[in-house]
């Protein structure tokens, strides 16, 4: 497939692998944000392409991973009122909250449907009338604007059986608590190409310059990867700390201003609570004032939901970068995308889910 | 969740007030939302993500990487001359 296949090719990432063994003169940390990219890493193994001494390590860029328990009891509560409609992307079914998950209710009678697209979930409202429709809003910077247009034509097209469950999170917010946290280790950022696409990179200039930390917009196939941990590299090497875009195909330091415009119109910056890192001030998206009429939350009663997390689960840890997935003593035992513990067992893009995906459990038992 | 994929423009037509499009992914094809890149034509490729376009591909763009490799490539026969 064009655009994809050209990036996948080995003999161009086994060069890039090589220029970051020249570049690279001592250890150095980084992380990647996002969890597409943390999938992409582990699949194809970049990290062990990697020189020893340059050490990947994976941020809390999964939308479905930090999903709060209580929001996700929260749509659970809303999908079992009669006659409701609740329509979510596919990976957040299996998310499990503090009585199973989606597809349990589902196979209780529930009409709980999987969409591609939130305007689907639109038309869905329109199709039946007569029906609440609830579409689960979650994710970053890159699903703000499909979500923002569907909640804007629900409106323009009066589908007042139209609603939205809004769980927006904001990655800027996240890698500043990352740097802030005592103990921090990370050195510079792979930054989440795809969140950039919609907001550009200012912000990433803003937050590379106020702590010293270089951030390369870098993109999800193994050659861009590759290229991203190449300047990453270099720019440690050298000293230097600023933003550079090793995603030019798509991304602009403006984004897309259509994109920027839309989000901003529909939804407004909050507080936000992440799962396995708590709240984190100016982290998320809500709805505004004038599109309340469109939030699942002010529609359906849902009373405060107490939820309790499993002690043993160190994946607030994972997600700021401090440990891995190995250094959990539940990874791949108590602890499997059948029977998670934890946030970033949940969905394929947290880091325990990929490398259990990817057999790096069957490692750590060969070795002990 | 953040996954965006590529694909080709093959058409574009108005629906519901938004710009929408018929977008082939490899032999795939879907509705898409491109409201967002207005100034898209077709046979060109956009990254999509759940339904709806973010971006138009930038085709120079899109080579720099591998222009760089070559680059490398014909640096290191400069350096060390094949024996
Ligand atoms: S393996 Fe499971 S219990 Fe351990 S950190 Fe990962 S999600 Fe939590």
């Amino acid at each position: 497939m064009k655009h994809v296949d050209e990036f996948r090719d080995g003999q161009a990432a086994r060069k890039l692998a090589a220029a970051i063994a020249r570049a690279a003169t001592r250890p150095w940390t980084l992380m990647e944000v996002c969890g597409g990219q943390t999938h992409s890493i582990v699949r194809y193994g970049i990290d062990q392409l990697l020189p020893g001494g340059v050490e990947l390590v994976h941020g809390p860029g999964c939308p479905v991973c930090v999903t709060p328990l209580e929001t996700i009891d929260r749509a659970h509560a809303i999908a079992s009122h009669p006659g409701v409609i609740f329509c979510s992307f596919g990976d957040m079914l299996r998310v499990p909250g503090s009585r199973g998950d989606l597809l349990q209710l589902k196979a209780q009678g529930a009409d709980v449907r999987i969409v591609y697209s939130p305007l689907d979930a639109v038309n869905l409202a329109a199709a039946n009338p007569d029906r609440p429709v609830v579409f689960f809003a979650i994710g970053f910077e890159t699903t703000a604007p499909p979500n923002a247009m569907a909640v804007w034509i629900a409106k323009k097209r009066k589908l007042a059986n139209f609603s939205v469950l809004v769980s927006h999170v904001l990655v800027p917010p996240a890698i500043a608590a990352i740097l802030d946290a005592p103990g921090n280790r990370v050195q510079a950022f792979l930054g989440p190409g795809h969140v950039c696409t919609v907001v550009g990179y200012e912000d990433y200039e803003k937050l590379s310059a106020q702590y010293r930390v270089p951030i390369v917009v870098t993109g999800f196939e193994p050659v861009d990867l590759l290229e991203g941990v190449l300047l990453a590299i270099r720019q440690l090497e050298q000293g230097r700390a600023e933003v550079e875009n090793a995603y030019a195909r798509v991304v602009d330091r403006q984004g897309n201003p259509h994109s920027l415009k839309l989000v901003n119109e529909v939804f407004e910056v909050c507080d936000r609570k992440w799962r396995g890192i708590g709240l984190i001030p100016s982290s998320g998206l809500r709805l505004r004032p004038e599109y309340r009429d469109h939030d699942a939350e002010q529609i359906f009663e849902v009373d405060d939901i107490e939820t309790c997390e499993s002690s043993v689960c160190i994946s607030g840890e994972i997600l700021r970068g401090l440990k891995k997935p190995h250094d959990c003593p539940a990874f791949g035992r108590e602890c499997t995308p059948h029977s998670p513990l934890g946030a970033t067992m949940v969905s394929s893009e947290g880091a325990c889910a990929a490398y259990y995906a990817h057999g790096r459990h069957l490692e750590l038992v060969a070795l002990t | 969740m953040c996954l965006a994929v590529p694909g080709r423009v093959v058409e574009t037509y108005r629906e519901h007030d938004l710009l929408m499009g018929k977008v082939d992914f490899g032999g795939v094809s879907r509705r898409v939302c491109l409201e967002h890149v207005p100034e898209v034509r077709p046979d060109e490729y956009v990254l999509v993500h759940v339904g709806f376009a973010l971006s138009r591909i930038d085709e120079d763009e899109a080579r720099r990487v591998f222009a760089i490799l070559e680059e490398m490539d014909q640096l290191e026969e400069l350096q060390e001359p094949s024996s």
